[in-house]
Parts: C-alpha cells; sequence; structure tokens
C-alpha cells in the first residue's frame, strides 16, 4: 500500500510538476541542491504534522471558520521549524530566508488539509502527507540538481566539470523558470508519447 | 543617506530590481492563473496593491507596539497571516457596502490574495533587516515599499497578459503548449528585469 502511495505523490499526482502547487518556494529555493532538500523536508514535516491534527479535529471544527483552523494549525508548525532551523542549522535558515516562514501559504498544505485530511482517518492523512511531501521533495531536489550543475558547476558544493565555467543565469531569477518550462515539457512529451498523441 | 534619496532607491528597487514575480518568485500563483486576461489582470494587480498597502501598515504597526513590546517577536509568522486573512475579510466587506462599483471589479479576486504568499512576502520583508540601511523600514517606508512592491507586481502581471493574449493565436509545440511556453516567457522577461540590477544609484550601505 505504500508503494502505491509513494507512487501517487511522486510521480501520477507530483505537487510541483503535475498539480502545479507551490511554486514560488520551488522555484526560489532551487538554486542548489542543499537549499532545495532542506525547503523539502521542512515542508514534508509540516505537511505530515498538520495533516494528522487536522484530521484529528476534523469532526470538531465548524464547517464556516474551518480555513481559518487549517492556517493556525499550519502556522503552528512552521514557526516550530524556523525555531528548530534558527537553533541547528543557521547557514541553511539564512539562505532560505523568507522562503521558510512563506511555507504558511504554499497551496500544496493547505490544499492537501482541504482535500485530503479533513475527510480522512489519521493515519491516511498522515501517509498522504509524508508522499505528497516526498513528492515535493524529488521534485524539488529535480529542479535543484539541474540548476546547481548547470548554474554553478556543482553538485552538493563539490565541483562537476573541471575546467568547464558555468552558466551563471541558471541559479538567477530566469533559470528557474526556464529549468520548470523544460522539465514540464519533457513529461508532457512523455505522458502524450504514452498515449499516443504525436507531438 | 538623506531621507528623499532612501524612498526613491526603495520604490526602484521594489518595482525594478527586486520586482517581486520576476526576481523573488513570491506570488507566482495569482501570476500564472489571472494573466489570461488584460481585463482581469487589471483587476487583480489593482487588489493587490490596494492589500499590500493596508497590509504592511498594519503588521508594521502590529510589529512595533505588540509583538516587540511583549518580545514575542517568534509568533509573527502566525500573527501576520491572520492579521492579512482578517484585514482581506474587512476589506471585502467594507467595500461590498461603501463601493458597490469597485466592490464588482475587484471583489472576486480579494479572496484569492490571502493565500499570495506576496502579501505575507512584504510584511514580512519590511519588519525583517532590510539592505538600504541595515535597519528595519520606518512605517512610512514600510508602506512605500508595499505599494511599490504592488506596482512591480501589476506591472508583471499586465506584461505577461500582455504577450500571453498574443500567444493564444500563435502555434506552439503541443507539448509547450499551456504552462511550459507561459514559464519560459516569464524566464525571458525576468531576463530583460535583471539588466536592472544596473539601475541602483544608491548602493546599500556596507554591500
Amino acid at each position: 500500500m505504500f508503494k502505491e502511495e509513494l507512487k501517487r505523490g511522486i510521480i501520477t499526482e507530483n505537487p510541483i510538476l503535475v498539480l502545479v502547487l507551490g511554486l514560488c518556494p520551488s522555484l526560489a529555493t532551487s538554486t542548489s541542491v542543499q537549499n532545495g532538500l532542506g525547503m523539502g523536508l521542512a515542508v514534508t514535516f509540516v505537511l505530515a504534522c498538520s495533516n494528522v491534527i487536522i484530521s484529528l479535529i476534523r469532526k470538531v471544527i465548524p464547517d464556516k471558520v474551518r480555513i481559518p483552523c487549517f492556517i493556525v494549525v499550519i502556522a503552528t508548525f512552521v514557526t516550530i521549524v524556523q525555531l528548530i532551523m534558527k537553533a541547528y542549522l543557521p547557514d541553511l535558515d539564512k539562505q532560505l530566508g523568507i522562503y521558510v516562514p512563506l511555507i504558511v501559504v504554499n497551496c500544496i498544505i493547505l490544499g492537501r488539509a482541504e482535500a485530503f485530511a479533513s475527510k480522512n482517518n489519521i493515519f491516511k492523512s498522515f501517509l498522504d502527507g509524508v508522499v505528497m511531501g516526498l513528492g515535493f521533495t524529488t521534485s524539488l531536489c529535480l529542479l535543484s540538481i539541474i540548476r546547481e550543475i548547470l548554474g554553478s558547476n556543482k553538485l552538493l558544493g563539490l565541483n562537476f566539470f573541471p575546467g568547464y565555467s558555468p552558466m551563471t543565469v541558471f541559479i538567477l531569477a530566469p533559470g528557474g523558470f526556464f529549468t520548470i518550462a523544460t522539465v514540464m515539457a519533457v513529461i508532457r512529451y512523455i505522458g502524450n508519447r504514452k498515449k499516443g498523441v504525436k507531438a | 543617506m538623506n531621507n528623499f534619496a532612501s524612498l526613491i532607491s526603495i520604490s526602484i528597487g521594489a518595482v525594478f530590481i527586486n520586482n517581486f514575480i520576476l526576481s523573488k518568485f513570491l506570488g507566482l500563483c495569482p501570476f500564472f492563473g489571472v494573466s489570461k486576461k488584460l481585463s482581469s489582470a487589471t483587476g487583480m494587480g489593482l487588489a493587490v496593491i490596494f492589500v499590500m498597502a493596508i497590509a504592511s501598515s498594519f503588521t508594521w504597526i502590529i510589529n512595533k507596539f505588540v509583538l516587540i513590546q511583549f518580545d514575542v517577536t517568534y509568533l509573527q509568522t502566525i500573527v501576520f497571516i491572520l492579521v492579512i486573512a482578517a484585514l482581506v475579510q474587512l476589506v471585502e466587506m467594507a467595500l461590498q457596502k461603501y463601493s458597490p462599483s469597485l466592490y464588482e471589479a475587484l471583489g472576486i479576486y480579494l479572496p484569492l490574495i490571502t493565500t499570495n504568499c506576496a502579501v505575507l512576502g512584504v510584511a514580512l520583508i519590511n519588519t525583517g533587516v532590510n539592505t538600504f540601511s541595515g535597519k528595519p523600514y520606518s512605517f512610512f517606508e514600510s508602506l512605500l515599499n508595499g505599494v511599490m512592491s504592488g506596482v512591480g507586481f501589476m506591472l508583471a502581471l499586465l506584461l505577461m497578459a500582455g504577450l500571453r493574449e498574443k500567444l493564444e493565436l500563435s502555434d506552439i509545440p503541443k507539448t509547450l503548449e499551456g504552462l511550459p511556453i507561459s514559464f519560459i516567457t516569464a524566464g525571458l522577461m525576468a531576463l530583460a528585469f535583471l539588466g536592472f540590477a544596473g539601475l541602483n544609484f544608491f548602493p546599500p550601505i556596507g554591500g
């Protein structure tokens, strides 16, 4: 069961590349693998925890005020992540900057709370949070691997191709847009080929 | 640095150099969602300027007189998002009552703005350490930064909407249709906006 769920989170319902949710942090923090991985894991933690709590209180909160309730729960976990990061990973915290508190307004988290956790039991919601978070993390890693290799000729801080000068534009803003456009086009091309549509 | 120069520097910085969409990646969802028609892009842009101006002034006041006063700045994220959500709701109700014509124009875009990261982003930037003076912005500077970031957002949104209206009519390969071609367009615009980095008349202190 976990395997099927994992496939759903990473491939068929990939939050960034298929559902196109949470674009802002995914483009802004994919400048290096370290940042991408840090951001992905932070989002996964918040997503799993908030899904559990929301699923626990789903029968208590009145329907009309559910969105503000969800936001408070999410904001609480984001604050926890912020404090932990400041204490143990100060360098990563400086790199990610305002994008850590901005996890609050990440559409993936509110979207999963609304569409899944508010309707399902705790265990299922937790699993959904974990696989969706992993889907987010893998696509963020994919984007950041491409951008780090092309943009700074490094991978995880180690030199990649010796004697090749990096295309700095890929770690700047335009490169983010170009990378995600290419990745999405490739995915769509493969999808179309499977369906038998001519590209 | 004299005061007037810093105000100009903040304005140009917010509109061109640190454009919210094209260099900071804030507010991408509405940027791709509402940029299909020029008319809806105008409505969304005006609504964002309006909410950002109000949100930056209110969050500044709350940060200064409540959070810092009682030494609970770690609650910033929770407090700011609640304040913004409440403000948007209030603005919506007030508009509906006092200015139905404006409500008609902006109405449907207002609820979307609560989850727009640009609004929370501008509040966090205002209260954080900024590059111009090394201190948090003053009240007036925050308000200006809010309005000007909104103007920058609207500028990018309008440019994108104009381009996308033309793109609708052109012949695009199947794999690139829809989002991928929009991303490439946005990337090209961001590339052009990189050129504005040279506009920094008043270099930041210590940098």
